[in-house]
């Protein structure tokens, strides 16, 4: 019987919450890493026993840990416990928490400074990773999203990264600049019938796509429309809180933006707004139900100032359409009080059928739904903020 | 032998309890004692000094024989009671957040 694994990042460790496939009872592992950061905890579709976890501290830095017995075992992949710390010819083994820029001569010159709050340049500086991005063949190769804004790649299950400097280079980085919780590259979506072709989400710079494997970049902007910037349909400078596809119809991509929710038919050339009758456009999360590619999830939050939902009442909107027409879910939700907040990687679908539907919040509760949304349970309560939720749809 | 604190989740990422104690060659100051902590424990590299800089983060300290050491030269002569063994140098996370 088909089984999933939830994992669950937060404010103050990682939480592993797996239960069989009727998803109504569940165990709860964790804290790991208990006390840290945990911005994104992810599994290898190609080994779901290889997980990889982003690990922060605003005192230690960033630390990346990985797991290859699904959750029960964790290590930094550049330093396996009792393994000698050098090579034989003395040299140190991967720094897994490394993350230099590339400021190699052919392409470092432009990628000294971009846009600070102020209007003047500043440099890149790494702060931590938001976002990690198994490869859909290689259990080895695996995508990071940083901050300050930039795409990591380790081809060695994580125990050295190297920067797709192009994406910085390509000529917009200059007038990137950090939103409220930084700059962050915080989506990266790969395109399972595409190898070559890469999306990536910054905030507050918009979206960019690759089609040779994260080599050359561009923007990817056109239709969005962001009142909070001088220029509002400028090619670059919109806060894109999260992208989502459905893997069968990688072409069509939904966003939760800033404010707006849109929808390209056209693996971004062009953008169209579908926030239709939602009782507010702003959010954070965005998720497309695993086998019917135009229903959608987004969870409305009252506004950039007002982070929790609006009335008080948690709701997840789903539209089966595609956009424009959505739909409350409230069954097993706080439909009154309610002040958390859903951040941006905080949701996460199931294959399973019914598709499961999972979302964090920053008042600690996880909830699971196993009909697609039409019902909600908590899997837990109490847990520190929640950061980050995906699943795992096991065999 | 050298005697290092480290704070909790420096001791977690490392797998020890307790102190930590090193062999130093040659002069002991925080970049010899830094040096011989990372070679000996490389999962710490870039959680005390940044990785590029070979900067202090910030919200670290170095104290030993009731001092604050953290701006001291990271060449500088550490205490003789951290050389000779009688007292640790000790790694604190400043007191700050939730």
């Amino acid at each position: 019987m088909s089984s999933v694994r939830v994992l669950v990042g937060t404010r103050k460790g990682a939480f592993v919450l797996p239960s069989d496939g009727k998803r109504q009872q569940w165990e709860v592992s964790g804290p790991h890493f208990a006390g840290w950061e945990i911005y994104h905890v992810k599994g290898s579709p190609a080994d779901p026993n290889r997980l990889y976890a982003s690990q922060t501290s605003g005192w230690f830095g960033q630390i990346i840990q990985r797991s290859d017995d699904a959750g029960k075992t964790w290590h930094q992949p550049g330093t396996p416990p009792g393994e000698p710390t050098t090579t034989p010819d003395g040299m140190p083994k991967g720094e897994s928490n490394k993350f230099v820029y590339d400021t190699s001569a052919e392409t470092g010159k432009p990628l000294t400074t971009h846009q600070f709050y102020d209007g003047t340049q500043h440099p890149w500086e790494f702060k931590r990773v938001w976002h990690l991005e198994p490869s859909l063949e290689d259990p080895d190769t695996v995508y990071a999203g940083v901050e300050d804004a930039a795409l990591f790649r380790s081809t060695d299950g994580g125990r050295t990264w190297q920067e797709l400097a192009g994406l910085r280079g390509h000529g917009t980085g200059p007038r990137w600049q950090p939103g409220a919780g930084g700059m962050c590259l915080h989506t990266i979506l790969l395109d399972p019938g595409n190898p070559g072709r890469v999306f990536v989400a910054i905030s507050a710079a918009g979206a960019f796509r690759s089609d040779d494997a994260g080599k050359t970049w561009r923007p990817i902007n056109q239709g969005l429309r962001s009142n909070y910037i001088p220029d509002p349909t400028a090619e670059v400078g919109h806060c894109v809180h999260r992208i989502a596809m459905n893997k069968s119809r990688p072409n069509v991509l939904f966003m939760q933006k800033h404010w707006d929710v849109m929808r390209s038919d056209d693996a971004g050339d062009s953008w169209r707004e579908v926030s239709g009758n939602l009782p507010t456009d702003f959010g954070f999360v965005i998720d497309v139900h695993a086998h019917e590619p135009e229903t959608v999830f987004v969870v409305p939050i009252k506004s950039d100032g007002e982070h929790y939902p609006p009335e008080g009442k948690l709701r997840v909107y789903r539209s089966r359409t595609g956009g424009n027409e959505w739909e409350a879910l409230t069954k097993g939700l706080p439909q009154r009080d309610c002040y958390v907040n859903v951040l941006r990687d905080a949701m996460a679908v199931d294959s399973l059928d019914k598709c499961g539907v999972y979302f964090g919040t920053t008042g600690g509760q996880v909830y699971a739904s196993a009909d697609a949304g039409d019902s909600w349970a908590p899997i837990v309560r109490d847990l520190p903020a929640v950061l980050s939720v995906e699943v795992q749809t096991l065999p | 032998m050298i005697r290092v604190v480290l704070p909790p989740h420096l001791r977690a990422l490392a797998r020890v309890d307790g102190e930590v104690q090193l062999d130093i060659e040659g002069q002991v100051t925080q970049r010899s004692v830094l040096d011989a902590l990372e070679a000996r424990y490389p999962m710490l590299r870039g959680t005390i000094r940044d990785h590029v800089t070979r900067q202090r983060r910030p919200f670290l300290r170095f104290f030993a024989c009731e001092e604050d050491l953290s701006h001291e030269l990271p060449d500088a002569l550490l205490p003789d009671a951290v050389v000779s063994g009688a007292e640790p140098l000790l790694i604190i996370g400043a007191i700050a957040g939730g």
